[in-house]
C-alpha cells in the first residue's frame, strides 16, 4: 500500500481511477468495497486485490484493465516502477476511414448548403422520396457527396419489421389460448367463485434477432461507408441487433454503433477498427466469430447478414466448414454481395464458391432499392428453418495417423 | 458455520473435495461475510455449479437450486396460487353459506416455487439458493430477481411482501451465452472462473479420484492442458478431465498411449470438427511432449 493513511481516500481515489479507464463502477460498488475491506486483512496486497475485483468488477473483459490499475495505483513504494505509470492509457492509434467524409473542396461554402440540406429534410420526406425515384436504383458504388446525404435520409425512414418469433414467454390475451386459471380465479370472486368468463394466455411473439457481419475491406472500399450507415440504420430501427465488422480480423461494433447520430456512429467504428481496407480472410473471420462470438450472441434463433463481395485470400475448405457451422447455428443465413447487383457477375471466385452451398438466401445490396427487398425478406423469414442440404464435406484424415 | 478467515474456508472446500484458489476463496468469503448474491462466469465445465453444492454441505444446509431455461416465468421460479384447491374452497364455502367471508387468498393456498422457497420462514438456518445457468432465462426474468437479491422479499400482490428470517446464500452462474444485465450484476459480487493451472488440476484429480495413479493422473493433466492450446471450438474443462480420468480408471489404464488416447478421446471432445482435428497426428505430437516430462 502506497501510505497508511485514510483508506477511504485510497478507495475513492482507486475507484476515480478505475472509472476513468472506462470501466463503470456504481457507488453501490464502491460501498461493497469499502464494506468488504472490513473483513480482510489490508496488510495481504493479494487479498486486497481480490477484494477490490470481486466487489469493483462486473466484466470479464474489464479484468486486465483492473489487474493494470491495480498494480498501478496499489504500487509498493519501493518497488515503484515508473513504466507502469503508463499502462492505464488506453491509445487507440486513428486512421482515417479511404471513403472521402468531407465534400469535395469544389464546393467552398460547405456551410451554407450544410444549412439548405437541414431546411430540406424538414419540408418532408414524401417529396424527397419522389424525387429521388432514380436514386433507389443507382449503384452505392458511382454516388456522389450529395448523393449518400440523400440516401442517409431516405434509409432513415425506412422501416424495418423483422419477422417475429414465438418466445416461450407467454402473455394475456383476448382470443383462445391456455387458459389463465390465476386471472380465472381473481375474476370469479367477483362474482362469488362464479366462472363467467375464461381467461386466455398465448405464447409471446418477440423480433428476431439479426447478427451482422460486415466485410469493410480493400476491394469493399466503394461500398464499406453506405453499408455501415445501412448496419446503423438496422440497429437503430430494429433494436435486438449485434454488428461485426471484418477484414483480416473481427471487432465488434455493436456499441459503436448504438450512437444516435450515424456520422458519429461511423465515425467512431473508423477510429477503433484498424483493418480498413486490408486483405480479407473471410474463412478465419468466420471460424473466429464461431469460437469466440456465436455462444455469446447467437442466442434464440437469429437472421444472420453477411455482407461481403466473397473476394476471400484464404483456405476455401475452411471456409466452407465455417459456414456451414454458422448455417446449423442460426436460423436464418443472408448474404449479400453487392456485386450482384450487376447483371454480368457471376459469383465464380474462390470463397463465394466455398460458400454458396451454405447460405440460405444470397442476395444483392448495391443501391436502396436492393435495401428495401431485404428488408420484406427479413419482414417475411417464417418460423420454420429452410430445408438444408448440408452435406458432411470434413477432410478425412489418413489413417496413417494410428501406427 | 461462520468461517473466521479466507484459509479456514478454503480448507474446509478443500476437506470437501473442493479444490479452489485463494481469489475465489476470498470472494466466497466476502459473499458470506457481506451477505451477498455471487456471479460466477466461465466457460462450461469449470466447477461453478459445484461451489454451490459444496457449500452447502460445509455449512450443513439445505440447497434450493432453480435451473433456468428460455421462458422460465413466475409460476414456476417463484410462487403459484393453488387453483383446484381455491375452487374447492370457494364451493365447500357455497355449500355452508359463508362465501362472503372466504379468504381464498392466504398463504395455504400458495404453491411455493424455489425462489420464494429459499426466503420461507421454516427455515431454521440460509439455504443455499443456486440459480443455475442464468443467461439460459430471458432477460424479463432478471427483474423478477432484482427485489429478492437486494432485500430478500417477495411481493405477491393478493398477499403482501415475504421477507426472509434467514436470507438465502445466493450462488448465480452463468455460461455467458448472453450479457446479464448490470442492474444484476452490480448487486452481486463476481468472479471469473478460469481453466485451472497444472498444479491446481492435479489436485482437482486427486481429490476426486482418491485411488488414481500419480503418473497417469499427471499424463491425464498435461495432456488436457496441451489440448486447451490448440485452437479447437469447444476446450475441454475441467468436469471433462475428471470424466475422461474415471474413463481410464475404469480401463485399468496405467500410462496414456496412442490406442487408449484415441479410443477415448470422446470423453473430452464433444464435437466431430475437434476429434478430426486431434486424432492421431496431433494426440501424436501430444503425447510426445507428455511423456518427456
Amino acid at each position: 500500500m502506497t501510505t497508511t493513511g485514510h483508506i477511504s481516500e485510497h478507495i475513492v481515489g482507486f475507484v476515480h481511477l478505475l472509472r476513468s479507464m472506462g470501466i463503470r463502477v456504481g457507488s453501490g460498488q464502491l460501498v461493497d468495497f469499502a464494506h468488504a475491506l472490513t473483513y480482510v486483512s489490508l496488510t495481504e496486497r493479494e487479498t486486497l486485490r481480490d477484494a477490490a475485483r470481486c466487489s469493483l468488477i462486473t466484466r470479464h473483459e474489464d479484468l486486465p484493465l483492473f489487474e493494470a490499475a491495480f498494480a498501478f495505483y496499489f504500487r509498493p513504494i519501493s518497488g515503484f516502477d515508473p513504466a507502469q505509470l503508463a499502462i492505464p492509457v488506453v491509445r487507440i492509434p486513428q486512421r482515417p476511414l479511404r471513403i472521402p467524409r468531407q465534400k469535395p473542396a469544389t464546393s467552398p461554402d460547405a456551410g451554407n448548403e450544410d444549412e439548405q440540406e437541414s431546411q430540406d429534410e424538414k419540408v418532408g420526406v414524401t417529396l424527397a422520396y419522389s424525387a429521388s425515384e432514380t436514386l433507389r436504383t443507382r449503384d452505392f458504388g458511382s454516388f456522389s457527396y450529395d448523393e449518400v446525404q440523400q440516401a442517409k435520409t431516405m434509409m432513415r425512414h425506412m422501416q424495418w419489421r423483422p419477422a417475429l418469433r414465438r418466445t416461450r414467454r407467454t402473455q394475456h390475451t383476448r382470443q383462445r389460448g391456455r387458459v389463465d386459471l390465476r386471472r380465472v380465479m381473481r375474476e370469479s370472486l367477483r362474482f362469488g367463485g362464479e366462472t363467467l368468463k375464461l381467461a386466455y394466455r398465448r405464447q409471446r411473439m418477440r423480433r428476431r434477432p439479426l447478427v451482422v457481419l460486415c466485410d469493410i475491406s480493400g476491394s469493399m472500399d466503394r461500398y464499406s461507408r453506405m453499408l455501415l450507415q445501412f448496419v446503423h440504420t438496422l440497429a437503430d430501427g430494429v433494436g435486438n441487433v449485434e454488428s461485426f465488422v471484418f477484414g483480416t480480423r473481427l471487432t465488434r461494433v455493436t456499441r459503436l454503433l448504438r450512437s444516435k447520430d450515424v456520422d458519429d456512429a461511423v465515425a467512431l467504428v473508423s477510429k477503433q477498427v484498424l483493418d480498413w481496407s486490408g486483405g480479407t480472410r473471410i474463412g478465419n473471420t468466420i471460424r473466429e466469430f464461431n469460437v469466440r462470438w456465436s455462444r455469446r450472441v447467437m442466442s434464440r434463433g437469429p437472421v444472420v447478414l453477411i455482407i461481403s463481395d466473397g473476394w476471400d485470400r484464404g483456405d476455401p475448405t475452411l471456409l466452407s466448414k465455417e459456414m456451414a457451422r454458422l448455417q446449423r447455428s442460426c436460423h436464418r443465413l443472408i448474404w449479400l454481395n453487392p456485386l450482384l447487383g450487376n447483371a454480368r457477375y457471376q459469383p465464380l471466385t474462390q470463397g463465394m464458391q466455398a460458400a454458396l452451398p451454405y447460405i440460405d438466401d444470397f442476395m444483392p445490396v448495391h443501391n436502396l432499392l436492393s435495401i428495401e427487398q431485404l428488408g420484406k425478406t427479413l419482414a417475411t423469414v417464417g418460423d420454420i428453418k429452410r430445408e438444408r442440404k448440408q452435406r458432411l464435406s470434413l477432410p478425412s484424415k489418413s489413417e496413417s495417423g494410428r501406427a | 458455520m461462520a468461517f473466521a478467515g479466507i484459509d479456514e474456508l478454503q480448507g474446509a472446500l478443500a476437506m470437501r473435495n473442493y479444490i479452489a484458489d485463494r481469489p475465489l476463496a476470498t470472494t466466497l468469503f466476502l459473499a458470506l461475510k457481506l451477505n451477498k448474491p455471487l456471479l460466477l462466469e466461465g466457460e462450461a465445465g469449470v466447477g461453478k455449479t459445484e461451489i454451490a453444492k459444496t457449500l452447502t454441505t460445509i455449512l450443513g444446509t439445505q440447497l434450493i437450486r432453480l435451473q433456468c431455461y428460455e421462458g422460465l416465468d413466475a409460476a414456476t421460479a417463484i410462487y403459484e396460487w393453488n387453483y383446484p384447491r381455491q375452487l374447492l374452497q370457494i364451493r365447500l364455502a357455497e355449500a355452508q353459506g359463508t362465501h362472503q367471508t372466504t379468504n381464498i387468498f392466504t398463504r395455504e393456498f400458495l404453491i411455493q416455487r424455489p425462489l420464494l422457497h429459499a426466503i420461507d420462514a421454516s427455515h431454521n438456518q440460509a439455504p443455499v439458493l443456486l440459480i443455475d445457468e442464468l443467461d439460459r432465462a430471458d432477460e424479463e426474468f432478471e427483474a423478477f430477481l432484482l427485489e429478492l437479491l437486494s432485500d430478500w422479499q417477495i411481493t405477491i400482490p393478493e398477499l403482501g411482501t415475504i421477507k426472509a428470517k434467514f436470507p438465502p446464500i445466493v450462488i448465480i452462474t452463468s455460461n455467458r451465452t448472453r450479457e446479464v444485465h448490470d442492474a444484476l450484476k452490480r448487486r452481486c459480487l463476481f468472479h471469473w472462473v478460469d481453466y485451472p493451472t497444472l498444479d491446481k488440476e492435479l489436485n482437482i484429480l486427486a481429490a476426486r479420484i482418491p485411488n488414481i495413479n500419480a503418473t497417469l493422473a499427471r499424463q491425464i493433466v498435461v495432456f488436457v492442458q496441451e489440448l486447451r492450446r490448440l485452437d479447437l471450438f469447444k476446450i475441454p474443462g475441467v468436469a471433462e478431465t475428471i470424466d475422461w480420468a474415471n474413463a481410464l480408471v475404469a480401463l485399468n489404464t496405467t500410462a496414456l498411449t496412442l490406442e487408449t488416447v484415441d479410443d477415448t478421446l470422446g470423453a473430452i471432445l464433444k464435437y466431430q470438427d475437434d476429434l478430426q482435428q486431434v486424432k492421431g497426428e496431433a494426440v501424436k505430437a501430444i503425447l510426445a511432449r507428455v511423456n518427456n516430462l
